[in-house]
Order: structure tokens, then sequence, then C-alpha cells
């Protein structure tokens, strides 16, 4: 029977010539991930082990972005704990402030992730990484300890979501409705323990920052993974950011799926996520008369270049809605600057919105933008759980860049494309 | 190896940020993680839990984030296992990590209420309704997984191995 292109990518890593859904395999690492809220617990767990070091100093990331500049003492404490252990066992890849920025941007962006690589990370966005046709997923601190340890980890080998993308989007559509559109249609559990494989030519309409929105959003739906083939655009981006040697997996064609979900780009309109989960979609058409207090842009899942630059284009040369708070984070240094010199920050300010330091802080409701009781939030990050960004009677309405760029104008959720 | 308790009952996508809000995951200390458990859903949870009491959900629990913090906390404010129709697969995976027992049952799920008193079997996977004098049969957990958990995790188990 043929293979999924996850399917293969595990086969090979743990050095089978085969694998099938639902067949438990230990797997080499190509790289593990953490961060300053799941690495100090890791580092604990680690230490109870009887082992000398890690399993090799270049192939673990320990990213401090979620709470950091620290926003408080404890915070700071913990950063402490993951500096020293990245200090002590000679962590190649350890990012602090001045270098950081969100894991899930950053890691693509230094080159440390590249196609047919099995990646962990104790973060659930680490699915990310299937844009660049890698197989990475998010795992808990005990995970992630045994994995530095080891360099090794247990996997199900998961059956597969066939999701079949076609046609040509629209201005002003991006990968964050493609994406939103996908859960909306088969809901927050809908491909529990299962992979979802991206194909089909509208792929080719897709940029490297829509693919990258796309996989980092599959856990969303429940998914072990996202994943994307490796065409001609992402070997330009490997080739421009890594050093490293990649392996383009394909799908049999013969692998089995157990459903398949069709995505016509040629009909897809913008799309937003209503409180409290983010399969409560609804078209840019059918959103209604929605008032809101805050904008934020940013994010793993949407603080990329292209999305700054759709923010820009809506914003420049306008202002944004008295009373209401626009907070815009590039998700890394590199973006920070790539924005400055486009001009990005200039329009931002001008438009009477604020410019943060790369950090995950509002999007999990940690610092940088929480909201009071009763307040609404269009933003471009991932969840719109109770509480998630502050008060548990606060509101999160998920969306891409340009639908929050026109709201920040508007002070309630707007098309794009009547601004 | 069994567990015995009063029920927590919840719905569906009971999600990581209600049952350990990130303001609190500054720290990751157990007790402390305990102390703000389930806050966001049910604000009188943490008063009422008792030693070996057990939260019944319906499907995806846990999903979400891949903050251990969850079922950490979950653990140390005295839970002895976690019912659900399905668990979110990290939240799943982190649970058997730490040594929080959980199982997959729909029939379970959906004929127990909240305060009924419940007993798990692990090594056969019968959950017993005693309220209601009812039982379910849910999926006994592999030998391997029995091991971590009576370990109180992969790091002992690891360890003890």
């Amino acid at each position: 029977m043929g293979m999924t292109m996850t399917q293969k990518i595990l086969a090979a890593h743990a050095g089978l010539e085969s694998v099938v859904a639902g067949q438990l395999i230990e797997a080499d690492l190509d790289l593990v991930l953490g961060n300053d809220i799941t690495s100090p617990v890791a580092i604990h767990e680690i230490e109870k082990m009887n082992v000398e070091g890690v399993f090799h100093k270049d192939k673990i990331a320990l990213v401090m972005d979620h709470f950091v500049p620290n926003k408080d003492i404890k915070s700071a404490e913990h950063c402490k704990c993951v500096r020293e252990f990245a200090c002590k066992n000679e962590i190649t890849n350890y990012f602090d402030v001045g270098e950081m920025g969100i894991e899930h941007a950053l890691l693509p962006e230094k080159g440390l992730t590249v196609a047919g690589d099995v990646i962990i990370g104790a973060d659930s966005h680490t699915c990310t990484y299937g844009a660049l046709g890698a197989f990475s997923t998010g795992v808990g601190s005990t995970d992630m300890a045994a994995g530095m340890a080891t360099g090794r980890a247990w996997f199900k080998v998961p059956s597969a979501i066939k999701v079949v993308i076609t046609g040509k989007k629209q201005k002003f559509v991006s990968g964050k409705d493609v994406i939103l559109h996908l859960i909306g249609e088969i809901g927050v559990d809908g491909a529990l323990y299962q992979s979802l494989e991206f194909v089909g030519d509208g792929i080719a309409e897709l940029s490297m920052d829509d693919r990258f929105t796309i996989a980092n959003m599959a856990i969303e739906a429940g998914a072990k993974n996202g994943i994307f083939p490796v065409d001609a655009l992402a070997e330009e981006y490997m080739k421009e950011h890594s050093k490293r040697p990649y392996k383009i997996y394909e799908a049999d064609a013969d692998a089995e799926y157990v459903r398949e979900v069709v995505i016509d780009l040629d009909t897809l309109q913008p799309t937003v996520a209503f409180p409290h989960l983010p399969e409560n979609t609804k078209t840019i058409d059918e959103v209604g008369d929605i008032a809101i207090d805050q904008v934020v842009i940013g994010s793993c899942t949407n603080g990329r270049y292209e999305d700054l630059a759709v923010a820009a284009e809506i914003l420049k040369g306008k202002k944004v809605k008295k009373g209401l708070r626009v907070i815009v984070i590039p998700a890394t240094q590199q973006i920070y600057l790539d924005a400055m010199e486009a001009g990005f920050i200039r329009t931002f300010i001008e438009a009477g919105a604020i410019v943060s330091t790369p950090t995950c802080g509002p999007c999990l409701g940690g610092y940088m933008g929480i909201l009071a009781e009763g307040e609404r939030c269009v933003s471009t990050t991932n969840r719109n759980f109770v509480g998630r960004m502050g008060h548990v009677n606060s509101e999160i309405y998920l969306a891409s860049p340009a639908v929050a760029a026109a709201s920040a104008l508007t002070g309630k959720i707007s098309d794009p494309r009547e601004v | 190896m069994k567990a015995n308790g009063h029920v927590f009952k919840y719905g569906d996508n009971v999600d990581t940020d209600v049952i350990i809000p990130a303001r609190y995951l500054n720290s990751s200390d157990p007790k402390e993680l305990a102390t703000h458990c389930m806050e966001d859903i049910d604000k009188e949870f943490v008063n009422k839990v008792q030693q070996g009491d057990i939260i019944v959900a319906d499907k995806n629990f846990g999903c979400g984030s891949s903050r251990e913090h969850a079922p950490i906390a979950i653990k140390a404010a005295g839970v002895s296992c976690v019912i659900a129709e399905t668990f979110a697969r990290i939240f799943y995976r982190n649970a058997i990590n730490i040594g929080l027992p959980i199982i997959e049952c729909p029939e379970a799920a959906a004929g127990i209420e909240a305060g009924d008193e419940v007993e798990v079997d692990f090594d056969s996977g019968v959950i017993t309704n005693k309220t209601k004098g009812t039982s379910f049969q849910g999926q006994p957990f592999p030998e391997f997984m029995q091991k971590i958990i009576k370990a109180e995790g992969l790091v002992n188990y690891i360890n003890a191995k």
C-alpha cells in the first residue's frame, strides 16, 4: 500500500521501508524546540534523568519568545533557567532578547528547518514547518526532555486527510482565509490524530508566508501535522535561508486518505472566526455590525513580512479609528528591519498604531494587549478560546491581516475590499 | 490499579487555556498551578475538588496549547483520572508522560453526571458509575502506558528501566 508524504518521512526516520497508519514507531529527530514557558519544565525533567548532557548541541533550539522581554520576576526566572541550561550544554541555537523572534517565524528564517526533517517542539504551533515539506509536530515538555536527551521520540503513524487547493485567490484573500475556512469545514477536532496533506494546483498561488500560516494552524483542526509538497518556491526559500541539505518526499499515487476536502481559491472570501472557537467561521459578508476595542496584527500565525505589507497597504496615509488600540508585532528582528526599510513601520505609527518588539505576548494573554471585561479584539493570532487574551468575558475574532487592518480603520469588523 | 471519586462534568472542547490560563504560566510549580486549575471554566473547581475526584468531559478534551502545565495542574489538584469521549492528541501524550491516567469512552462520557461517584479499573478498562449502578467498557491501557503511570511519569519510567 502506498504512503502519504508524512508517512514516508516518518518511515525514513524510523529506519523502516514502510509504515502504516496506527503503527507505533520510534524516529530520529532533526530538531527539538522549546520556548521560555515549556523549556523550564523540560529542563527540570531532563535533570531528573540519568543522562549526560544533550544528544546534539546543534539540533536543539531554545527560543525565548512568550513572555520576553520578561514581563515579571517569575518569567525572568524561567528565562534565567533556560539561559543557564543553554550555556552549560553549549546549545548553538539559543535565541534571547536581541536575536530572538517568535519561534515559528524565526526557525525557518534562520534555516534550521528544511524539507524532509522530523521536528518536535514543546509548542503546539510547531506544525508550522510542514510548509517546507517537513514533518513537525507539537509535544509537551517531557517529550521535549526525552528528545533533548536521546534524539528520538515515539509516534503513532497518522492517517491522513487530503486537502485539495484549486484556483486563484482574489485580492486581500490570504493563507489565513484558507485555513480558517478549512477549520470551519472540518471542525476543531476534524483532523484529530491525523495529518493534513495539502495538494493541488492552487498551492502555486500561495506564497511561502501563506503556507506557513496554513500549516501553523493545522493544530486548530486537531491535526498532528500539516504538510505541503516541496515545489520550486519552497526550494528557493530553503536555498536562500539554509545551508542544510534538504530531502524531498512525495506521496505515493496510491497513498490512502480517510477523507478529501476541496478548497476553491476562486470563490474563497475573507473569513472570520467568531468567539470562542476557531471553527466558528463566517465569511466577511455574513459578519454584521461588530464594534471592536483592539486590533492585534502579529504572532507565529501572521507576523511575517507579507502580513505587515498588506496591513501597511491598507493603513497607508490613513488613521486608525479614534479610541481603538492597534498593536502591530513583527515576528522577528529581520522582519522588523525589512518592514522598517519598506516604510511600513512609519505607516503604522503615523496611522496611530503601536509597533512592538517580537513577542507572543497578547496572543496567549501574557502581556502587551490584555483585554478587559466585555472588550472585543480582531486578531491575526490563532486561538479565540474563552479568556485567551484576557478577561473571561472578552471576545477574540480571528482574521487575516487585511481584515484586521481594515477593521482598524473603521472600528468594526470590516471587508478590506471596501475601505 | 483503580481510581475512585466524585465527578466534575464538562462539555466539548475544554481547552488548555481554561484548564490553566497562560497568565499563570510564569510558574511551573505544580502546587501553584493547581490553585488556578479550571479557573476560567469553573471558578468553584479548586474549592470543591477532593483527592481522588474524577473529571468527565465530552469530545476533544485538552485541545489547544502543548502546555504540560495543563495535565500537571489537574493531577496536582488531586484528580485521579480524566474520562472523555475523545482527547486532543498533545494533551493525551502529556497526560501519559506525567502519569495522569486518562481514558477514552464515549458511553461513559454520556452516561455520567456531575457529582456521580465513579470507579475506574485501569487493568480492565471498566468504568463503574456507583451512583447510577451502571458500567462502561473503556479502552484498557496498554502495558507500557500502565507502567509509565505507575512510575508517575515517563522520566521515572525511563530511569527505572
